[in-house]
């Protein structure tokens, strides 16, 4: 299993969960752990959002492995200027 | 992953070197082409008309005497556009087009082509539109209050809660800890509010394009743009058109800095093209870029923060409220995420709220959200370092984050480097030299997170040993140079040897923006990739002409050799030779790479500014300033340090003269440079910079992203240098004349 911290506004979607854990390898099966766990997620995860797995932040790419002492934690959608 | 200490020992021959850069001599001769110099045989010119209203409903559209005129060729509403579209795509079409209702004084509501520039702006004054007037708002804290006019009903998301007011269309929270339980312990606990206020990107080139769009859905774009691949993919979105059928091409760009990003004119110009089957070109004025195309957001900040005698920060809260025109979309989750990034906190708390107005969408600018966050919350640094007599460098030390830290947005830091920057700014003569008497010395750190996205690109031999390098994100601050001496340090050749072209949409794969300080990062990044892709190609040809195993073949100083004694005694050969040859040993050989690379490392500053301020007239003059920021790697040190000296710059104008000004009508008061005051050579110093280098693990020779971070920090360092020169704290930006005059006289009346 993977711990997964949510932002604030996130937890009255998870039942006020600050932490959420999925079986989970990857980011991709992160983000629909969650979605399963949690339905009311979804709308919140669909916008977009990054992974940030042990410090390195995943903008994209939903293959990136995650370990099950992976530091993981969901970030807003990271856009630049 | 590169290994740190591998990425660090690593010496280099061309990278870190400040070769001219490939594009200079067209543009001192004039002969780059930016946006507005395409042309096309039969070329029409477009005109857009805009509401004189910050917010009306549109009654009635009545062209037909524009239409009647012999040099009218097309006329454009937002009915000429896909329908049924949804999310982003809805809004950008809301935002280039008005639909039932205009949303702010500037906003689009029709658009002619016609065979004369002068007849299509003569045609405009011909459209009747009848509007029905409504009540606006285009103040944040006002648009919040409960008897505020409705903007746009239903644009909230679900995370917003219950009870909040239809402008309010998203809430963001992120930290940890016990921001109470903190306070408790604090020695002395401050509370400020902060304002700033719309600022725009200030590029000196307008928007323009020229577009080309047949009936058969075929159809050629040229654009001023930061990102062609994504212009392309949305107007093709809002045009219901196959986006592989429309072929963008990126112009030389005259500045971005986020604001082209987007599109604004392009979709326009291609449903005029359609409509017309014609060529469409159309340039913005100066005047409809300020008033139509993305600012920066304004902002209304509260934050609080705890510290202990000894500078120990013991909590840190600040709520953020962000507006960002009448879409969603204001970077306040970035105001929250990033303002507390520099400092290793038990207890922190950020919200954002995300508000629309009757104002035109804002738009990204670099680090967008970061800057007034950092101003928010260095302020009050400053003030408790002030009032409990600590040096405001040794403070933030003190505090800093570092490896291992967790962020106020949650996830724990790899290698950073902000200590770095802080002990190089300590360390800097500025920081001990004397002031001269009404001048005050402010401090200040700033965060960005940067970003990687979508990369592609291709590294073509020619058989006289040169190469093209073909790269898909448009160059906004040097990248063919630096990608040039990327590809000559993989290849073990010359920087003159290579050239950089950026390349068209249908030429190469899909790249994303240039946005996110993520060039020399990505796209470096493939560059290197591609490069030894090549290399590998390269080095095959020569074991088969060996007649030896590939992996018995090195690459070194641009030569296939053999990788020992074992391999068999061969000459070495050059690339040149290998290139000259290639049509006989297996063809043409190119490299390529294709990914999204998901390293970029995250980028701190620490700035230094020294402000006089003139009591009797409030005016402020920046004497001396110092950036100091960590690049990573710095592949063109020249081109880091115009980064820096571009984002303190820009940060002098924001913090002390630029605003949207608007009336008591909701319109803009002030759409021109005459009156929207943008620093000047004579308004800056010198800026100095120190380039720190703590390499990021993420990219093969070390690279950070630069272009954001240096815009993060100056708002604060600005506003804390003026206030400890003016002896009160200044909470409002711009600090003009008159806002420093009135903070003056309200010390002085105690």
């Amino acid at each position: 299993m993977v711990d997964v911290l949510l932002w604030g506004s996130l937890r009255p979607f998870a039942d006020g969960e600050e932490t959420v854990s999925v079986e989970a390898a990857t980011v991709g099966e992160v983000l629909n752990g969650l979605v399963r766990a949690h339905p009311g997620l979804k709308p919140h995860i669909d916008a977009g959002v990054s992974v940030a797995v042990d410090g390195r932040i995943i903008s994209s790419s939903l293959g990136e492995p995650v370990g099950p002492d992976s530091e993981v934690v969901l970030m807003q959608r990271l856009k630049g200027g | 992953m590169m290994a740190l200490d591998e990425t660090t020992a690593r010496e280099f021959k061309v990278v870190g070197t400040r070769p001219v850069r490939p594009d200079g001599v067209d543009k001192v001769t004039g002969r780059a082409r930016f946006g507005a110099d395409a042309y096309a045989p039969g070329m029409l010119h477009g005109a857009v008309l805009r509401s004189p209203h910050a917010h009306a409903r549109i009654v009635r559209i009545d062209a037909s005497a524009a239409e009647a005129m012999p040099e009218v060729k097309a006329i454009v509403t937002q009915a000429d556009f896909a329908e049924g579209l949804s999310g982003e795509n809805r809004n950008v079409l809301e935002n280039i087009m008005a639909g039932e209702r205009a949303l702010y004084d500037g906003h689009a509501v029709a658009a002619v082509a016609a065979t004369t520039a002068f007849a299509a702006r003569d045609a405009l004054k011909r459209i009747e539109v009848e509007y029905e007037v409504l009540p606006h708002v285009t103040d944040v804290d006002e648009a919040m209050k409960e008897d505020a006019p409705v903007v746009r009903d239903g644009a909230a998301d679900a995370s917003v809660p219950d009870g909040m007011h239809p402008n309010v269309v998203r809430y963001h929270e992120n930290g940890h800890g016990d921001v109470e339980a903190g306070f408790a312990t604090a020695d002395l606990v401050i509370e400020e509010r902060f304002r700033t206020e719309a600022a725009h990107q200030g590029y000196i080139e307008p928007h323009a394009c020229l577009a080309q769009l047949g009936p058969d859905g075929k159809g050629e774009l040229w654009c001023c743009t930061q990102g062609h691949f994504v212009a392309g993919k949305i107007c093709a979105s809002l045009l219901g058109i196959d986006a592989s059928q429309l072929r963008v091409t990126a112009s030389e760009i005259g500045g971005g800095f986020g604001g082209k990003t987007t599109v604004f004119i392009e979709p326009v110009a291609l449903a005029l093209s359609r409509k017309a089957n014609r060529p469409v070109k159309i340039v913005m004025s100066r005047a409809e870029v300020f008033r139509a195309t993305g600012p920066t957001s304004s902002a209304s900040m509260d934050v609080r923060i705890g510290m202990k005698k000894d500078g120990t920060i013991t909590a840190g809260e600040g709520v953020f409220r962000l507006q960002g025109g009448a879409f969603p979309g204001a970077p306040m989750e970035f105001s929250a995420m990033c303002a507390f990034a520099p400092y290793d906190l038990e207890n922190v708390r950020c919200i954002g709220w995300d508000v629309i107005c009757n104002r035109p969408k804002q738009a990204a600018y670099r680090a967008p959200g970061s800057p007034m966050g950092a101003f928010a919350v260095e302020s009050v640094i400053d003030e408790l370092c002030n009032r409990l007599g600590l040096d405001p460098i040794e403070v933030r030390l003190k505090n800093a984050a570092r490896e291992g830290t967790r962020a106020a947005f949650g996830p724990r830091y790899p290698r950073i480097g902000l200590v770095e920057t802080l002990e190089a700014a300590r360390a800097h003569a500025h920081y001990s030299a004397p002031l001269e008497p009404g001048q005050g010395r402010g401090v200040s750190c700033g965060f960005w997170f940067n970003h990687a996205g979508e990369t592609a690109v291709s590294l073509a031999l020619a058989e006289d040993g040169t190469v093209s390098l073909s790269v898909g994100t448009p160059d906004i601050g040097g990248s063919r140079a630096s990608m040039c001496q990327m590809a000559a340090e993989a290849l073990g050749i010359s920087y003159d040897k290579i050239r950089t072209t950026v390349a068209d949409t249908a030429t190469l794969g899909y790249n994303d923006v240039s946005h996110g300080s993520r060039v020399t990062y990505a796209s470096g990044l493939a560059t290197i990739k591609a490069a030894e892709d090549t290399v590998d190609k390269l080095c095959a040809r020569a074991a088969a002409e060996w007649g030896i195993d590939r992996d018995a073949v090195v690459w070194e100083d641009g030569h296939a050799r053999p990788a020992g004694p074992n391999a068999g005694e061969f000459e070495p050969v050059s690339l040149a030779r290998i290139a000259s040859r290639m049509g006989r040993t297996g063809g043409p050989i190119v490299g390529h790479f294709e990914a999204t690379p998901e390293g970029a490392g995250v980028s701190f500053a620490t700035h230094l500014v020294d402000a006089e301020v003139d009591p009797e007239t409030g005016a402020t003059k920046v004497v001396r300033y110092t950036v100091v920021q960590d690049a990573g790697k710095a592949i063109h040190p020249s081109y880091v340090e115009g980064q820096f000296q571009g984002g303190a710059a820009q940060g002098i104008g924001w913090a002390l003269n630029e605003e949207y000004i608007y009336g008591e009508d909701g319109r803009l008061q002030n759409p021109g440079f005459l009156d929207y005051r943008i620093p000047v050579a004579s308004d800056l110093p010198m800026i100095d910079t120190v380039i720190v280098e703590v390499p990021n693990p993420g990219h093969p020779y070390g690279v950070r992203g630069v272009g954001e971070t240096s815009i993060c920090p100056p708002l604060a360092a600005i506003a804390n240098a003026v206030s400890n020169a003016a002896g009160v704290r200044l909470c409002e930006l711009p600090m003009s004349p008159p806002r420093i005059l009135k903070a003056l006289d309200a010390e002085a009346d105690g």
